[in-house]
């Protein structure tokens, strides 16, 4: 197997696990040709881990585009969900925008 | 990426040089990849005399038409444009319209409509021939011969720019989105610069990315309409207590690995790939233009592949993460799948793989050209697996109760 982690499209700042991987091990992934990443945290199938440095209010890029913003800075191979996103479209109060 | 995507489309392209896909040449200019003789009961009350007809004569369907009387005016309205919409889709030689008599959806409104196609049509009413028996009588031998003349429909070169793709994701998983989906943008985004069709749906699915397919329109007119749809599914559910956007993603998205309402979306909306929004359509309207198309149907698998199959589809592209056997009268429906298990325990149903991206083994890319392959194939004649096992799901987008 080549591939640990999928990049969608060039511009991400994610890459999306295509199997479980362990905390401490390499990440293997395609992104402007083959790159390597250690991982911070375990990562499961189909979850989500920084693949370069992502700083507190930025806007988390996957499909080359928003799907979040970061409510605290994100170091590369630290795993990317809801525990350190927000989402900018589906709160209620952001409801109308 | 687009030299190299072009490039390795040339190869696969001198093919189907090499093995030309013909198409079937209808009257109003359109080209159809099938030859179906359609049956269509314009109410529930006719469907079965319908059925009986098109099960006795080869190369005929029918449709399970539970709809056309009994509705709204608007609602029956849908209803009117999808059947007529599914009669003039080119991949249809002739049509029967089979009424009972009193129903809303009149027989004769309906071949009319059908009619203006330019295709062979006729209709039969129950209650004139005097009961089933004899409308099955007069009715076999029309579409008997149907069948025989539409062998001798002309065949014309069949190009890229001829097609209509209908795009579908149903029963997603986490692969969906980071496999099978992709795929179909890939080759979606192929269709576009060809100057053929694919037609992104399900307005359900948009919820949570619409503003960025809305950035994508060609003009505020475009936008604003396919905005207009979005807001509607959404304020329907409101008016009934759900809040659509606040429940998304599930608990089970979230265990999977999907984070966001946003994230979520764009993995459907994925499947539209990366052209321009050329134009927003009602549930089995028509395009008038060429490109990417958003029709307005809702996430039902079985009412959207029939809403765009009523907007003049050919074939369907189907992506399933769980595994559905669903297909559709008059189109083949290519199954594909991102999930190696799911592949595996419904390859009888399920045409095509991509798993090889989720074991790191393969790109979208080279997806893409494996399923353009099949696409290429299927339009050249190759049975799809929901064609060659006959199912013919069918259902209409309803917007009010039944009267």
């Amino acid at each position: 197997m080549k591939y640990d982690a999928i990049v969608v499209n060039e511009s991400d700042s994610v890459a999306t696990a295509l199997r479980d991987l362990e905390a401490g091990k390499n990440a293997r992934f395609a992104n402007k040709g083959d790159r390597e990443i250690n991982l911070r945290d375990a990562v499961r199938f189909g979850h989500k881990f920084a693949i370069r440095d992502i700083q507190k209010g930025e806007q988390i890029k996957k499909y080359g585009e928003t799907i979040g913003r970061a409510i605290c800075d994100i170091p590369p191979g630290s795993c990317v969900h809801v525990h350190n996103v927000e989402s900018l479209r589906g709160r209620g109060d952001n409801a109308k925008s | 990426m687009q030299n190299h995507r072009k490039s390795s489309f040339l190869k696969l392209q001198g093919n189907i040089i090499r093995n030309k896909i013909m198409g079937f040449l209808r009257p109003d200019g359109r080209k159809g990849l099938r030859n179906h003789v359609l049956v269509i009961p314009s109410s529930i009350c006719a469907l079965h005399v319908a059925s009986c007809i098109a099960s006795q004569v080869e190369g005929t369907v029918s449709l399970q038409n539970h709809y056309g009387c009994g509705q709204l005016l608007p609602d029956m309205e849908i209803s009117l444009r999808t059947l007529a919409g599914l009669g003039t889709n080119p991949n249809v030689a002739a049509v029967l319209v089979v009424g009972l008599g009193c129903e809303g959806i009149q027989a004769d409104m309906l071949a009319n409509r059908i009619a203006l196609s330019g295709k062979p049509v006729e209709k039969i009413v129950i209650q004139e021939l005097g009961g089933t028996l004899k409308a099955q009588e007069k009715g076999l031998r029309i579409v008997r011969n149907f069948a025989q003349d539409a062998a001798m429909t002309e065949r014309v070169p069949f190009e890229l720019s001829d097609l209509v793709l209908g795009l579908e994701c149903g029963g997603s998983d986490t692969t969906s989105g980071i496999a099978a989906n992709p795929v179909i943008g890939y080759v979606s985004d192929i269709l576009a610069e060809q100057g053929g069709s694919s037609i992104l749906s399900e307005t359900t699915e948009m919820i949570g990315a619409e503003h960025l397919l809305a950035k994508r329109a060609v003009s505020d007119d475009v936008a604003e309409k396919f905005l207009g749809f979005v807001l509607r599914v959404e304020s329907d559910a409101n008016r009934m207590g759900v809040d659509m956007r606040g429940t998304q993603p599930s608990p089970g998205n979230i265990e999977g690995g999907l984070t966001t309402i946003e994230e979520k979306s764009l993995g459907c909306i994925h499947k539209g790939g990366h052209s321009p929004l050329q134009e927003a359509v009602l549930f089995g309207e028509v395009p008038s233009k060429k490109g990417l198309i958003f029709m307005d149907t809702p996430g039902h698998d079985v009412e959207s592949l029939i809403g765009m199959a009523a907007g003049g589809a050919q074939v369907m592209v189907f992506s399933t993460g769980r595994g559905t056997p669903t297909g559709c009268p008059i189109t083949p429906v290519i199954k594909m799948t991102g999930n190696s298990k799911t592949f595996a325990a419904m390859e009888d149903n399920i045409d095509l793989s991509v798993a090889g991206i989720i074991e790191g083994i393969e790109t979208v890319e080279q997806a893409g050209q494996r399923l353009m392959k099949e696409l290429l194939d299927v339009c050249g004649g190759r049975l799809t697996k929901s064609e060659a096992l006959g199912h013919h799901e069918f259902g209409i987008y309803r917007i009010a109760s039944s009267l």
